[in-house]
C-alpha cells in the first residue's frame, strides 16, 4: 500500500515557497529562518500562546486549577518512512507524547515542537508534515506553544526528526500507578495489537507485501477521559508503543510486584497483522502500537469500563485480556489455546525475522 | 473480528482437537511402557518444530513419559564462529555491500556480529530474499554485493536461482558467501554418537519439501528408528508424535509423511536441479556445537565461481573452537537438557551467547531461556 502525505491546505503565502527546498540558510538565524517559521511553521500551528514568537510560550496561571498537579513528557520521533498507511511523523509526534501525558491521568494542554532538518528536504514536505501536527494536536484539543528549527546537512538526518515535550495537568483525585495495584485485577486493551508496528514495516520497500494494514497512531486523551469517567478508580494505565504489549506487561509485573496472566484466546489481533507475522515469523505481542493502552482496573469496575471504552471509537474492540496474580512476582504468563502456559519475557534487541 | 483469512492455519491449532491427540498419546505411552523417569526420546530435527513447540507450550502439555530433544536444526545456530569472522571481513571491505537475512545478524563471531560491524561502520544491510540482494547490484553497479546464503535444502533454491539469474543477466558485482548445509549427515552422525538414546524422529517438513522424503529412508532401514516428516501447527506435531508413537508400538520404523498438503514424497524437481546445477558437496563442514562433519555443507561449483565470494575476497578463514565450557553437543543429543548445562543462563544468555543453541529463537537453549527460564527459577525456589 502506497502512502502519501495530504496535501496542505495552500494560503498565498506558503504556496510561494512550493517546490522549494530546505537549505542551511533555515536554520542559520537569519532572514530566511524568520520567513520559515513566520510563513511556514507558526500557522500551521495557530494559537494565542504562540503567537508573540517570544523564545518561551508564557501561560498565564489561570490556566491551572487549584489541587491539579503537572504532568511534563518529552519524547524524540524518528520513524522511516515519515509516511506510512495511517499516518506519518508529524501525527505521530503530537499523539505520542499526547499519550504519554493522557496515561498517567493527566490532560494534555501545550506541547512544544523541535525540528531538526535535513538540508534538501521539500518544503512541500514539511507543510505537510507540519499540517497534520496541527490537525493531530486540534484533534486531542493541545497547543503547540513553543518550537526550535535546527537544519543539518545532507545525510546528517533522515529528512526529518522532531522532539516534543509535553505539559499536562492532573486533576487532584487521579493517583494511578502499581500502588494501587490487587490480586483477581483485570487487565484491558483498546483494540487490536501490532498495526502500527506491521503498517511501518510493509511502507518501508524492502518487505515486497501488499498487507492492507493502518496504523493505530491516535490520540488517546478523549477515551482516556471516557474511561476515568466510568471507573474512576482505574488502578494504572501504560500506552503499548516499542516493545508491544508484552513490553508494558512486563513493566507491570516488574514495577509492581504481581504477575500478570494473559489469555491468548482474547488477545485482539487483526487477521491481517496475523497473516503478516505468520509469514515474517514475528509476534504480535511484541510489535508497536501507537494508539493502544493497557489498562489494570479492580475486577468490580470491568464492565462498567469496558461498555465505556467500547461505546468510544478508539475502543470498540476493547477487550479483557489478562488478570493480575499474586504468586510468581514479575513474570508475565501467556496461556495458550491449548491449556499451556509460556513466560512472555522481555526480548534482546529488536525483533529480527526469522529465515525459514 | 474476522477469521475467514485464517481459517486455513486455525484448523491446524483447534484446541478440540489438541485435546483428542494428547488423550491418543497418552494411552499410547502407557501401552509402550514409558515413563518420566525413562522416557521416550523424541527429537524433533527442525528449529521451526522447537520454535513451535515453546510457542504452543507443547512440551508441557505431552504426557510427561514423551520427552522433546530438541535437533541441530536450525542453521543460524550452528553456524560456526570462525564463518562469522569471515563475514565480518567481507563486510568490512569499503567496497562491499554486505547482505543478509535479518536473524544472522547477531550472531556473535570472535570479535563482533555484523550488527556490531555496522555500528561500525560497515554496510551491512537486512534483505528478505537473495533477489533483493541482486536488485541491490544492479543499482550500485560500482559497489560489489555479497548475499550471506545459508540455511537447509529449504533456503537454497533461492540462492542457486538468484545465482542463475545473475549469470543470465550478467550481472558481476553480485557474490554469494555460500554457508548453506544439509541436514541428513548430520542427523546420521547424531545417530552414530554414543550414548544417543532417540527412539524417533520428526522429520523438517520444509526440507523434506524440496528433498522428498527418500533420504531420510537410512533412518529407518540402517538404524530403525521411525521418522514422520512434519508440518509446523501444533496439531501437525501432535498428529506427527502420535504417528511415531504408533510405529513404535507396532514394532516398525518406516519413513511417514504427515505433512502431505505440502511435501511432495519425490521432493520438488525445479528446486533440485537448481542445486544440483550450482553446489556441490563439501568434504566437510563445521558446525557450532557438533565439530566438523563430512559432507554437511555444499559450495559453489567452479562454472559459478566468479559469483562465489570465498574466491573474490580473500577471507581469514580461521577455525575457532567453540568454548570449553559450552554443552551444545550434549544438548543437541539429548543427554541433558538446556537447563541443566553448566553456563546456561549465566555466562551463556541470548544477549551473549556461547553456544550455538543459545543465539538464535528457533535454538532449544534460547527457546527454554525465553519461553521457560524464568518458570524454572520459579519452581526451583
Amino acid at each position: 500500500m502506497n502512502a502519501r502525505l495530504k496535501d496542505p491546505i495552500l494560503t498565498p503565502v506558503n504556496s510561494r515557497w512550493l517546490g522549494k527546498r530546505i537549505t542551511l540558510a533555515h536554520g542559520a538565524g537569519g532572514r530566511a529562518m524568520r520567513e520559515l517559521i513566520t510563513e511556514i511553521i507558526a500557522p500551521a500551528f495557530d494559537n494565542p500562546l504562540l503567537a508573540p514568537l517570544e523564545d518561551q510560550a508564557r501561560i498565564p496561571a489561570e490556566f491551572l486549577q487549584a489541587g491539579e498537579s503537572l504532568a511534563f513528557t518529552t519524547d524524540s520521533y524518528v520513524v522511516s518512512p515519515i509516511v506510512f498507511p495511517g499516518g506519518d511523523i508529524g501525527k505521530l509526534a503530537v499523539c505520542g507524547t499526547v499519550n504519554d501525558l493522557a496515561v498517567g491521568g493527566a490532560r494534555p494542554r501545550w506541547l512544544s515542537c523541535g525540528l531538526i532538518l535535513e538540508e534538501g528536504l521539500p518544503i512541500d514536505t514539511l507543510i505537510a508534515v507540519l499540517a497534520s501536527m496541527g490537525a493531530a494536536a486540534r484533534e486531542a484539543g493541545v497547543c503547540i506553544v513553543t518550537g526550535d528549527t535546527k537544519v543539518v546537512g545532507c545525510g546528517a538526518a533522515d529528512a526529518i526528526f522532531i522532539n516534543t515535550a509535553g505539559i499536562g495537568t492532573i486533576p487532584h483525585e487521579r493517583h494511578t500507578g502499581p500502588r494501587n495495584v490487587r490480586a483477581g485485577d483485570k487487565l484491558i486493551i483498546n483494540g487490536t495489537l501490532g498495526d502500527h508496528g506491521i503498517a511501518v514495516m510493509a511502507a518501508r520497500n524492502d518487505l515486497a507485501l501488499q498487507i492492507p494494514v493502518h496504523s493505530d497512531c491516535a490520540p488517546l486523551n478523549g477515551l482516556i477521559e471516557v474511561m476515568f469517567a466510568a471507573a474512576p478508580g482505574l488502578r494504572w494505565l501504560r500506552d503499548c508503543t516499542r516493545g508491544g504489549l508484552a513490553t508494558v506487561a512486563n513493566e507491570f509485573a516488574e514495577e509492581g510486584g504481581f504477575s500478570l496472566h494473559l489469555d491468548e484466546a482474547a488477545l485482539p489481533v487483526a487477521d491481517a497483522v496475523r497473516g503478516a507475522c505468520e509469514i515474517l515469523g514475528l509476534d504480535p505481542l511484541y510489535l508497536a502500537n501507537e494508539g493502544k493502552l493497557a489498562a489494570l482496573v479492580a475486577a468490580e469496575d470491568c464492565d462498567a469500563l469496558l461498555a465505556a471504552m467500547r461505546a468510544h471509537p478508539l475502543g470498540c474492540d476493547a477487550a479483557v485480556i489478562g488478570e493480575v496474580h499474586a504468586e510468581r512476582k514479575g513474570l508475565v504468563v501467556l496461556r495458550s489455546r491449548f491449556g499451556g502456559e509460556r513466560v512472555v519475557d522481555l526480548i534482546d534487541g529488536e525483533q529480527l525475522p526469522r529465515i525459514c | 473480528m474476522t477469521q475467514s483469512g485464517m481459517k486455513f492455519v486455525d484448523e491446524f491449532r483447534d484446541p478440540h482437537a489438541a485435546r483428542v491427540l494428547l488423550r491418543e498419546l497418552e494411552l499410547s505411552i502407557d501401552r509402550l511402557g514409558a515413563t518420566p523417569k525413562k522416557p521416550l526420546q523424541i527429537m524433533e530435527v527442525c528449529g521451526g518444530h522447537t520454535h513451535a513447540i515453546f510457542r504452543y507450550a507443547l512440551k508441557d502439555l505431552v504426557p510427561p513419559a514423551l520427552e522433546f530433544v530438541h535437533g541441530p536444526g536450525c542453521p543460524v545456530c550452528v553456524l560456526p564462529m570462525g564463518r562469522v569472522d569471515d563475514c565480518v571481513a567481507i563486510a568490512r571491505r569499503s567496497e562491499v555491500i554486505f547482505t543478509t537475512f535479518g536473524d544472522a545478524m547477531r550472531v556473535p563471531g570472535s570479535q563482533m556480529s555484523l550488527l556490531q560491524a555496522r555500528a561500525e561502520g560497515a554496510d551491512v544491510r537486512m534483505v528478505y530474499s537473495p533477489l533483493d540482494a541482486l536488485a541491490l547490484a544492479e543499482a550500485n553497479p560500482t559497489r560489489e554485493v555479497v548475499f550471506f546464503g545459508l540455511g537447509f535444502e529449504t533456503t537454497m533454491p533461492s540462492t542457486a536461482l538468484t545465482v542463475l539469474d545473475a549469470e543470465r543477466r550478467g550481472i558481476h558485482n553480485f557474490s554469494l558467501f555460500c554457508n548453506h548445509i544439509t541436514i541428513v549427515p548430520t542427523i546420521k552422525a547424531i545417530l552414530d554418537s554414543p550414548g544417543m538414546g532417540i527412539h524417533g524422529f520428526l522429520g523438517p517438513g520444509h526440507v523434506a519439501m524440496v528433498i522428498g522424503t527418500a533420504p531420510f529412508e537410512f533412518i529407518a532401514n540402517e538404524y530403525k528408528r521411525p521418522l514422520v516428516v512434519a508440518g509446523f501447527e501444533p496439531i501437525d506435531i501432535l498428529h506427527s508424535l502420535l504417528m511415531v508413537l504408533r510405529q513404535l508400538e507396532a514394532g516398525e520404523a518406516k519413513i511417514e509423511n504427515q505433512y502431505a498438503r505440502l511435501v511432495d514424497p519425490n521432493g520438488n524437481r525445479v528446486a533440485l536441479e537448481a542445486i544440483t546445477r550450482v553446489f556441490e558437496l563439501r568434504e566437510f563442514f563445521e558446525w557450532r556445537g557438533l565439530g566438523s562433519i563430512d559432507h554437511s555443507g555444499v559450495r559453489m561449483r567452479v562454472p559459478y565461481a566468479r559469483f562465489d565470494a570465498e574466491k573474490k575476497f580473500a577471507i581469514p578463514n580461521v577455525r575457532i573452537a567453540d568454548p570449553k565450557s559450552c554443552q551444545c553437543g550434549e544438548v543437541l543429543k539429548g543427554a541433558i537438557k538446556p537447563f541443566q548445562c553448566k553456563v546456561f543462563g549465566r555466562a551463556c544468555t541470548p544477549q551473549t551467547p556461547l553456544g550455538a543453541l543459545m543465539v538464535s529463537s528457533e535454538g532449544a537453549c534460547a527457546a527454554y531461556y525465553q519461553y521457560a527460564r524464568r518458570a524454572h527459577i520459579e519452581t526451583a525456589a
